[in-house]
């Protein structure tokens, strides 16, 4: 055997071990009980930390100017971090921050694989991973780690990650809904050595650019990532160079173990110790869509989450409670569990300071096996982990939240996020033009722009937000239609009545239409909520922002439309009267869910999209009036919601082309709605015997009584719970229908 | 350190403030004596004498009533002991019907009712509205925050808590 690459000798897996040795015993990262650098000279330490995230931030910048995709070039899809050699997250840039922790445990995965052996870690030698079940989210995000040596030990890891537009999957698109197993995911590569002496191999390349649909992008992005890991590199071979190895070595455990502490004051300073708990939902509509016949059910998850708040300030999370892992495509491995978290706490509570693993060790987590949060199955797909993630994380916000509020920090509270969707997916071939016969492919990255929750003291940001990417930018029609150029878009404007209701509401979104156009073989699909409220729903009397739903028109007029200047469909503003039926000929399409398989579409067939609201905070009829009159102004909400929801009688002055509330009538529909709740409502008494009855009489639907039986086999401790609550004997079982 | 007013802390409980005065209270370093300032405010705010012991929600807050630590509505309604979930003293609708999730959201943007619905969540006294639950049917009622009140005020405010 080879001289070991760690530090002093020790092989890289003992290190690792020794790491998670120090941390068991002692509950500081690498037994770092005192910040001796930190306290000897803070500004050093600090202008250290700064010259390294600054060098990260500058490599994201630099590398998306090297050679990128359209998504990474034009919303900054990707990211970069600097790992500990055990891959320990030490400093991360900014960007898609959800996968700081993915790429940590690729690292570990390759050290407990004994890499170090075979294929071997050399000095230039460069690897790549995609594969969600060790240290990933979804196939589509694809990272590329470079050791880091120092003499002949290694110091360290560079890692960067990219958002891909298709990974050859079964289906064109990157959160696919066809895919029910690892085999229709796309190409999958398990933390393979891809090049050596700082260069991919032709080999490698080759292959990768004939596994996918879009080859010219995947060149470029694996370009950007290996530039970005190599200035990386450069800035630490620097700081070495300045401050000697000794210095760095102490300096990362140090800034991890800063980066834990800070976690644990932040807590301390802004939440309540104690007991969250939230739950969320999301709907997969698969009986009638699905091509293959053990993918034919509908499915609803249940994400049930809770957060203890300790004395000490770390948390714990634990999804216990959860449904079982399914022939879908949302199922999430660790580092998708990992990243979802990891990005919301860098939201609500860690931005500034130090951001790297440190909160990763003050967190303590219990992913269920066998639940959709833990499979253990790596031949089940996990190409669209998202379809679970995003809602069951508005939970982790609005846990966080009510801390925050009675903490009395009301600006913190967000009630939660809108689901970053309408994903639109699919793709064509050219069949004239100057690319005539090659492929595009539909990926508009316009999701990462969604409408946030509202917080207790104002309205949610609109069409602003995306859990993903702390930096959300819907980007520009311009630069999606360089790819997506088979389908251009018709409109894309406000769409009201998304926006979750409340004394503040949510943050409002957007719509699409887009045109199929030039080509062959259309595929199409699109994923979001659609029979649930995703998500935990609104807070403190706020409601869950509106669902989604598919609109497309096949076989349409549009070609005469066209050609004789007609009116055509620019959204759809009130669906139960709807543009598309008013201006086309042809078959029209509505369906209550979202999420569908791929369809095949022709030239001149259109299709419609909507983006997600936020949800929102407080009792809508306290929401005041002023407000209301912007919010129509603004396109917000209709005339028939405001009055029916927020009790708000108005009227349009088409003489002075402002809307006019109606004060006295206000009122009187207000204190109308008042006395509604009183005559619609029960006792607790009531409501538990009539809901109770709906289990036992056998009025559940087949979904949502498939979920209730999986959970209650899968944990014991939700099973006890549930029978509890609604007094069933200890041995209480769902049938599965 | 930052520090605000008292006006000012006002001003954000009532939603008052401004973008440009809120965004650098967002941005900026918290006010360490904020609890004790907003626990202020809300005990002059609230038409009951009880001892605020902690905020609990935007109309809810525990007190201290006959040495026993309660939830209490600002209309005065009393729900009982913190650790029961003040939800199963609540009137409840539950929306579980087409026609009474369209009496809210247009046709196709909510839930459809074999899958889930809606529930309401009313103060007995007042009846404003002080949570929504989007559930599937049959789910029991979800006790949101639960506060380990002692902890907190021993351990991190380092004194007893206001009725000890």
């Amino acid at each position: 055997m080879e001289k070991s690459l760690g530090w002093n000798g020790k092989s890289l897996k003992s290190m690792l071990e020794e790491s998670e040795k120090f941390f068991e015993d002692t509950g500081c990262y690498y037994a770092i009980e005192n910040l001796t650098l930190k306290e000897e000279d803070p500004f050093k330490f600090e202008r250290n930390y700064a010259s390294l995230r600054g060098a990260l931030v500058s490599a994201r910048e630099t590398a998306l100017h090297v050679a990128a995709s359209p998504i990474v070039k034009e919303i900054g899809e990707l990211c970069f971090a600097l790992y500990t050699p055990e891959g320990d997250s030490i400093v991360v840039s900014t960007g898609i921050l959800v996968h700081v922790h993915t790429m940590s445990e690729a690292v570990k995965f390759m050290i407990r694989e004994d890499y170090e052996e075979d294929p071997g870690i050399n000095p230039g030698d460069i690897f790549l991973n995609n594969d969600p079940d060790c240290g990933n989210v979804h196939t589509t995000d694809v990272q590329t780690l470079i050791p880091i040596f120092w003499e002949e030990e290694l110091i360290g890891w560079a890692g960067g990650v990219t958002h891909q537009i298709d990974t050859g999957g079964i289906t064109p698109g990157h959160d696919l809904m066809a895919a029910i197993q690892r085999f229709d995911d796309g190409v999958y590569y398990t933390c393979r050595k891809i090049g050596s002496n700082d260069k991919i191999w032709k080999d490698h390349m080759i292959n990768a650019k004939r596994s996918v649909r879009t080859p010219m992008y995947w060149e470029l992005d694996e370009k950007c990532r290996l530039a970005g890991d190599l200035m990386i590199r450069d800035s630490v071979m620097e700081f070495i160079k300045r401050e000697g190895i000794d210095y760095y070595k102490r300096f990362i455990r140090e800034a991890i173990e800063e980066g834990r502490r800070v976690f644990l004051e932040r807590v301390k300073e802004r939440s309540i110790p104690g007991r969250y708990r939230a739950a969320s939902f999301i709907d997969a509509p698969f009986k009638e869509q699905a091509w293959q016949p053990i993918a034919k059910i509908n499915a609803i998850s249940n994400q049930p989450l809770e957060i203890i708040v300790k004395e000490n300030g770390t948390l714990s999370l634990s999804f216990d409670g959860a449904n079982a892992a399914k022939h879908n495509a949302y199922n999430c491995g660790k580092g998708a569990m990992e990243g979802g978290q990891w990005v919301l706490l860098t939201q609500i509570l860690i931005y500034g300071d130090k951001v790297n693993d440190g909160a990763y060790f003050a967190v303590e987590k219990n992913y269920p096996l066998g639940t959709w949060a833990n499979p253990g199955d790596p031949y089940l797909s996990y190409q669209t982990p998202w379809g679970n993630l995003i809602p069951a994380y508005t939970g982790m916000m609005k846990c966080l939240s009510y801390g925050l509020f009675s903490r009395g920090y009301r600006e913190e509270v967000v009630s939660g996020y809108g689901i970053t969707g309408d994903a639109i997916q699919g793709g064509g071939i050219f069949i004239e033009g100057p690319l005539e016969g090659q492929r595009w492919s539909l990926s508009t990255f316009e999701i990462s722009g969604q409408g946030l929750g509202a917080s207790a003291v104002k309205d949610g940001l609109n069409y602003g937000y995306a859990m993903w990417n702390p930096e959300a930018d819907l980007g520009d029609v311009e630069t999606w239609e360089l790819f997506q150029g088979g389908v251009p878009y018709l409109a894309r404007k406000l769409k009201p009545n998304t926006a979750g209701f409340g004394k503040y509401r949510g943050g409002s979104a957007f719509a699409g239409i887009g045109i199929v156009a030039y080509s062959k073989e259309v595929d199409f699909f699109g994923a979001r909520d659609g029979l649930v409220f995703h998500g935990a729903a609104g807070m403190h009397g706020g409601y869950p922002n509106a669902t989604g739903y598919r609109l497309y028109a096949k076989n349409t007029n549009m070609k005469e439309i066209i050609k004789n200047r007609g009116e055509y469909p620019l959204g759809d503003p009130y669906p139960e009267n709807g543009e598309f039926e008013k201006y086309l000929q042809g078959d029209i399409i509505r369906k209550p869910y979202c999420t569908i398989y791929p369809v095949n579409l022709q030239n001149s067939d259109i299709f419609y999209y909507m983006q997600s609201g936020g949800p929102g905070y407080g009792d809508p009829l306290e929401r005041k009036t002023e407000l209301i009159k912007k919010d129509l102004h603004d396109e917000i909400y209709t005339k028939d919601i405001v009055f029916k929801v927020f009790g708000v009688v108005t009227e349009y002055d088409d003489n002075k082309g402002e809307w006019i509330i109606d004060e006295i009538a206000t009122q009187t529909r207000r204190e109308k709605l008042h006395n509604e709740r009183k005559e619609n409502s029960m006792t607790f008494e009531e409501f538990w015997k009539q809901e109770r009855s709906k289990i036992t009489d056998n009025r559940l639907s087949e979904h949502v009584n498939a979920m209730y039986s999986e959970s209650l086999e899968l944990s014991d401790k939700w099973a006890k719970e549930f029978r509890e609550f609604w007094k069933f004997p200890a041995d209480f079982k769902m049938e599965v229908k | 350190m930052a520090k605000y007013d008292k006006k000012t802390i006002e001003r954000l409980i009532n939603g008052d403030l401004t973008w440009n005065e809120l965004k650098p209270i967002i941005s900026g370093r918290k006010d360490p004596d904020r609890f004790e300032n907003v626990l202020e405010i809300l005990q002059e705010k609230v038409p009951w004498k009880e001892k605020i012991i902690l905020p609990l929600h935007e109309h809810l807050y525990i007190v201290s009533k006959n040495e026993q630590r309660i939830v209490k509505c600002d209309c005065g309604y009393e729900f009982g002991d913190y650790q029961e979930n003040w939800k199963t003293k609540c009137r409840i609708r539950v929306r579980d019907t087409v026609d009474e999730i369209e009496e809210l959201y247009p046709k196709y943007m909510g839930c459809d009712c074999d899958w889930e619905e809606l529930r309401e969540y009313f103060c007995p006294g007042c009846f404003t509205l002080l949570d929504v639950e989007a559930v599937p049917p049959g789910y029991p009622t979800i006790f949101n925050f639960l506060p380990d009140i002692d902890t907190f005020y021993e351990k991190w405010l380092g004194r007893k808590a206001p009725d000890k």
